[in-house]
């Protein structure tokens, strides 16, 4: 094989090595698509809102869709409370959108491909949730665990899985992010170096699968942003509107 | 819930299972913790500047621009609307003006018949009265005739008996008597002549 499908998930400094007590911060190709990432929804949008025109322009249009799109999905989750955190799930699906669509590009690097960026997110969200119910409902918030009409018999085995069921939610959400991404990758490499041993005979049947694997990518990358937005906002339903 | 659960333990133990399998053969970069702390430095001040200029700055805008497009759109809507219901009370006041000007038309075409219709028959009544007249001159003048008839014809019987008598029997007979006679025979036959 001629390279190891691994390899481009691999992190490497970019410029000087930098150290702040002990911890390295060194800017990496990972830190380069994140800022990538961010600056192209920056300037997609400001470019979109920048215009007032009555009858939108192409790009006016795109950002007042994903807009409509984000709040849409929101108040038909987590209803009208969620407006509040509109914000902070539109900037979360943007990027997580924009990160997945960067991978898609050749010799790029996917930002969401690494766990840690991924279990950061997911437990920012979690944390957050968690707080925005507490907050809300004081200890009411642990009536989360413990369903009404369950048997008194079952009660303690259902809280006990309640309970791992809402710890494992940071986890669920990153992996499910993480895995995608990095499955979708390797799959493509593996795809693509068998492109270049089986050569100009055997090489088309693997470069159509590639080329269909493309499509299937960029699907993968727009659902897996779009799964892990409106997740969020079932989490954030959780906290706001107990249920149970 | 139970079964995702499960699932995603699985899933994880697996992967865990994995990590530490490739973690020997160096296989996974994604654990290699060298770059940990640099990546989720980076993500938060990606991911914060996003955040904070997003919500400072762009979503505002965009919003503002949606409700504009709405409101604009509603108004607009308004004005067809209002347009709309005067367009149709300038069509109200079109008809009825029509329909005015139809009934003024037939009224001044009826007035003018009328006034035709009145004038004929005045002139009618008119021209009648002097036929009537001229009747009634002309009746007076037969009745006339017709009473001064009889004297006459009387005069001409009598003047006619006269003289053929006389050429009769060559003498003169006395008018008086012949007079007589004739007045005699017309009040006989008065009715056979003249009876209207």
């Amino acid at each position: 094989m001629a390279a190891n499908p691994m390899t481009q998930f691999e992190v490497y400094r970019i410029g000087p090595e930098i150290k702040i007590n002990q911890i390295d911060i060194s800017f990496t190709n990972a830190s380069l698509f994140m800022i990538i990432s961010a600056l192209s929804i920056l300037l997609i949008f400001n470019l979109g809102s920048s215009k007032k025109n009555i009858i939108p322009t192409k790009i006016q249009l795109l950002a007042e869709l994903s807009y409509s799109f984000i709040s849409k999905m929101i108040s038909d989750t987590a209803g009208n409370k969620g407006k509040p955190y509109f914000n902070l799930i539109f900037s979360l699906f943007m990027f997580v959108l924009f990160c997945n669509m960067f991978g898609m590009l050749p010799y790029s690097f996917t930002v969401t491909s690494h766990i840690i960026v991924t279990f950061f997110l997911a437990a920012l969200i979690f944390i957050g949730v968690t707080v925005i119910g507490f907050i809300k409902h004081g200890f009411g918030y642990l009536k989360l665990f413990v369903p009404s009409g369950v048997p008194l018999v079952l009660l303690p085995l259902i809280v006990v899985i309640e309970i791992i069921s809402y710890l494992s939610r940071p986890i669920s959400l990153s992996v499910r992010l993480f895995a995608n991404m990095m499955a979708g990758h390797t799959m493509m490499k593996v795809f693509g170096s068998f492109v270049i041993s089986l050569g100009i005979v055997g090489g088309w049947l693997p470069l159509s699968f590639s080329v269909a694997l493309t499509g299937l990518e960029i699907l993968v990358a727009f659902l897996q942003a779009y799964v892990f937005a409106i997740l969020t906002c079932i989490y954030l339903n959780d906290a706001l509107n107990l249920h149970h | 819930m139970l079964k995702k659960i499960i699932f995603f333990n699985l899933l994880f133990s697996t992967f865990i299972i994995q990590i530490s399998k490739s973690a020997e053969s160096g296989g996974m970069p994604q654990l290699n913790p060298e770059f940990w702390i640099s990546q989720i430095f980076w993500l938060i001040i990606s991911f914060g500047i996003l955040f904070i200029v997003l919500s400072k700055f762009i979503l505002p805008k965009i919003r503002n621009n949606i409700e504009l497009r709405k409101s604009e759109i509603l108004d607009n809507i308004e004005t067809a609307e209002k347009q709309k219901t005067e367009a149709e009370n300038t069509l109200k006041n079109y008809d009825e003006l029509i329909r005015k000007s139809k009934n003024e038309s037939k009224n001044y075409f009826n007035d003018a018949r009328k006034k035709i219709i009145e004038d004929i028959e005045k002139k009618k009544q008119a021209l009648d009265k002097e036929i009537n007249i001229e009747i009634k001159k002309a009746e007076a003048e037969v009745a006339e005739l017709v009473n001064k008839a009889p004297e006459k014809i009387q005069k001409i019987a009598i003047e006619t008996s006269s003289d053929l008598i006389r050429q009769l029997i060559g003498e003169e007979v006395n008018n008086s008597s012949i007079s007589a006679i004739v007045d005699d025979l017309y009040k006989k036959n008065k009715g056979k002549y003249y009876g209207n």
